[in-house]
């Protein structure tokens, strides 16, 4: 009794993990009698997104909402991060690749060819502000008092008109999308990881660190922005998603959903939906992203903006 | 009587082997089947683990021109700048100086723990103190994590010069965590002790204190080091919890409470924003091999010990 309940539980792992590798790879075939969705082209199969983390939320609201629409539609959505999820596009374990930056910047040299075949759909905007604990005594920093901050010349407040107290740098990981924006838009230059600064991936607990610890300076997207710390004013101009859209305030990047090939069937139709004002209009300004639609200016690979 | 029994029984197996093969044989063979698919799985799934970390982890230096010397004894780490570097050397520190401290910190309070709990007072030991410990085990490392950004941190930034972050912080998150695998480890040891050396050493007039610190632990020393080598090894392991107390600069600290890093945290940090094959993602996956290796020299260790006790 035992050993038979023994091969069972064996079977049925097999067969749930043979299942697993079935689930990967989008099943497009459409199939009948799905009269009961609302959706007026009937779609059905499944397929995964993977990838960046700040990105996740809105996929993955996004993804519930197709799914109620579209029954015969099974989505799942995971992070890891914009590389791995540029990586696992790339070698088709995932139909959608999610990604904080150009698939360009990640994958060059050897890799340069992977990325020719990705197709780019940009479904919002992300905008990032410095930021700093409440009682440093700034509230506006230049960019050349941003980079002598970031690259350790100025290592106290009231060198650039605040308090006389230390500088707390809370930077991100050299590899993460969230620092290369800041870094290209903000900055202009790459900064360094210095000896005292502390770097954490996690925007809640760069947030925390920021609010919590005197002195300290770092970056999150306006999504994270709350009462417990104080945003900087980039030049003087707020960051705001108005001020985005406008084009004044620069320090953005699209967020980027990728796909090898042009998308097909069940997939295409979830990136249609994705840029619907059903999700542009509601889920991307409630979950503090800019839809794409309300850019008055347009970014290239190489970063140069310009109108509409 | 017996026999007229079990006659039948036996019949009706003989039926049910359908002649050639009796019953208990097709067991026999299906058992041996199951157990040593399992184990020719278990093989396969830990050669070729070790096989993917080291095909990745070697990449680097085989083909990407960084060299072992610069990886083990460099002193900077700059995976994405325009001539990236990859010295790894402040993430061996860190990992080294958190697993130790943590030791330090963990390896008195869990002894005396597994002390009281044999020697001194058995009954509140195994009902009360030992569940609380054991507790200990199951809460998962990100809420130990959080306790540590929330509690240890900000208390340390108080009073220590410093953000609080850092080798110090790490290493008091870590001690509570690998507290349970040295008081287990260390219980089980002082269980297992014969009691007739205690015995001996009491009728001979020895104090209780006295048997505990010339007897007990001089002879169960070597297992008491096992627990305290498994609980570094876990420690030197563990990574999100340290990843968020212990600041992640990639530099040798001057003190105890400056920013730090381990090898374990610079992975989980950046492990996600790499695309598979790029130069930075093979470093850390070199990373990860240094961590295997090291593990490896754990487990070394503790067969040496454990050899030790066997013939002590």
């Amino acid at each position: 009794m035992k050993k038979s309940l023994l091969v069972l539980t064996t079977l049925a792992l097999s067969i749930s993990l043979a299942a697993c590798g079935k689930n990967n790879n989008a099943n497009n075939a459409n199939a009948g009698g799905s009269s009961s969705a609302p959706a007026s082209a009937a779609v059905s199969g499944a397929f995964s997104a993977a990838g960046s983390t700040a990105l996740q939320p809105l996929v993955d609201q996004a993804s519930k909402k197709f799914m109620d629409l579209n029954k015969d539609v099974t989505i799942t959505v995971n992070g890891g991060g914009s590389g791995a999820g540029l990586s696992q596009v790339s070698e088709g374990t995932v139909q959608i690749g999610n990604s904080d930056v150009f698939a360009e910047e990640k994958l060059k040299d050897a890799d340069a060819e992977k990325a020719k075949e990705l197709v780019d759909h940009q479904v919002a905007v992300v905008s990032i502000a410095a930021v700093s604990n409440k009682d440093v005594g700034v509230d506006n920093l230049t960019k050349a008092q941003l980079v002598d901050i970031f690259t350790g010349k100025v290592t106290n407040w009231k060198d650039v008109g605040g308090k006389d107290q230390k500088i707390v740098l809370v930077n991100r990981p050299a590899s993460s999308g969230t620092r290369a924006t800041f870094e290209n838009f903000a900055l202009g230059a790459k900064s360094e990881d210095l000896p005292d600064s502390i770097t954490e991936d996690a925007s809640g607990t760069v947030r925390k660190l920021v609010s919590e610890t005197p002195g300290a300076i770092g970056y999150l997207a306006l999504s994270y922005l709350d009462d417990s710390i104080q945003a900087l004013k980039y030049e003087g101009v707020e960051p705001t998603a108005e001020n985005v859209a406008s084009g004044t305030y620069p320090v953005w990047a699209y967020e980027h959903m990728y796909t090898k090939g042009e998308p097909e069937g069940a997939v295409k139709a979830f990136l249609d939906y994705m840029l619907s004002d059903e999700i542009q209009g509601t889920d991307v300004k409630d979950l503090g992203y800019i839809p794409v639609s309300d850019m008055k200016v347009t970014r290239d690979v190489e970063g140069k903006v310009s109108n509409k | 009587m017996n026999l007229t029994q079990t006659r039948p029984a036996a019949d009706a197996v003989a039926k049910d082997g359908r002649g050639k093969f009796p019953k208990h044989k097709l067991e026999e063979l299906r058992g041996r089947g199951y157990v040593m698919f399992c184990v020719l799985l278990l093989i396969v799934i830990i050669f070729s683990i070790v096989y993917f970390i080291a095909s990745r982890g070697l990449t680097p230096f085989a083909s990407q021109g960084v060299s072992v010397g610069e990886m083990l004894g460099g002193l900077k780490w700059s995976p994405e700048a325009d001539t990236p570097r990859f010295g790894a050397l402040p993430f061996l520190f860190g990992s080294f100086a958190t697993s130790l401290l943590a030791a330090v910190i963990a390896a008195p309070l869990g002894i005396c723990a597994a002390i009281f709990m044999t020697e001194m007072m058995p009954k509140v030991g195994k009902n009360i103190l030992q569940p609380a410990i054991e507790l200990l085990a199951g809460v998962p490392s990100v809420v130990y994590g959080f306790v540590g950004l929330s509690v240890v941190v900000p208390f340390l930034r108080d009073v220590f010069p410093g953000q609080g972050v850092g080798i110090l912080a790490g290493g008091i998150v870590l001690s509570v965590m690998i507290l349970p695998t040295i008081t287990t480890v260390a219980t089980d040891a002082l269980r297992s002790l014969p009691a007739g050396l205690k015995e001996g050493s009491y009728a001979l007039g020895a104090t209780r204190w006295q048997t505990i610190s010339r007897l007990v632990i001089p002879t169960t020393l070597p297992s008491l080091m096992t627990g305290v080598v498994l609980g570094i090894a876990r420690a030197f392991g563990e990574a999100l919890a340290v990843q968020m107390v212990i600041g992640n600069a990639p530099h040798i600290p001057h003190s105890l409470t400056q920013s730090a890093a381990t090898l374990t945290s610079i992975i989980t940090l950046s492990m996600g924003n790499t695309t598979s094959g790029s130069l930075h993602n093979n470093a850390l996956w070199s990373l990860a091999l240094i961590l295997l290796i090291m593990t490896f020299l754990f487990v070394f260790v503790v067969r040496l010990l454990e050899r030790r006790v066997k013939h002590a």
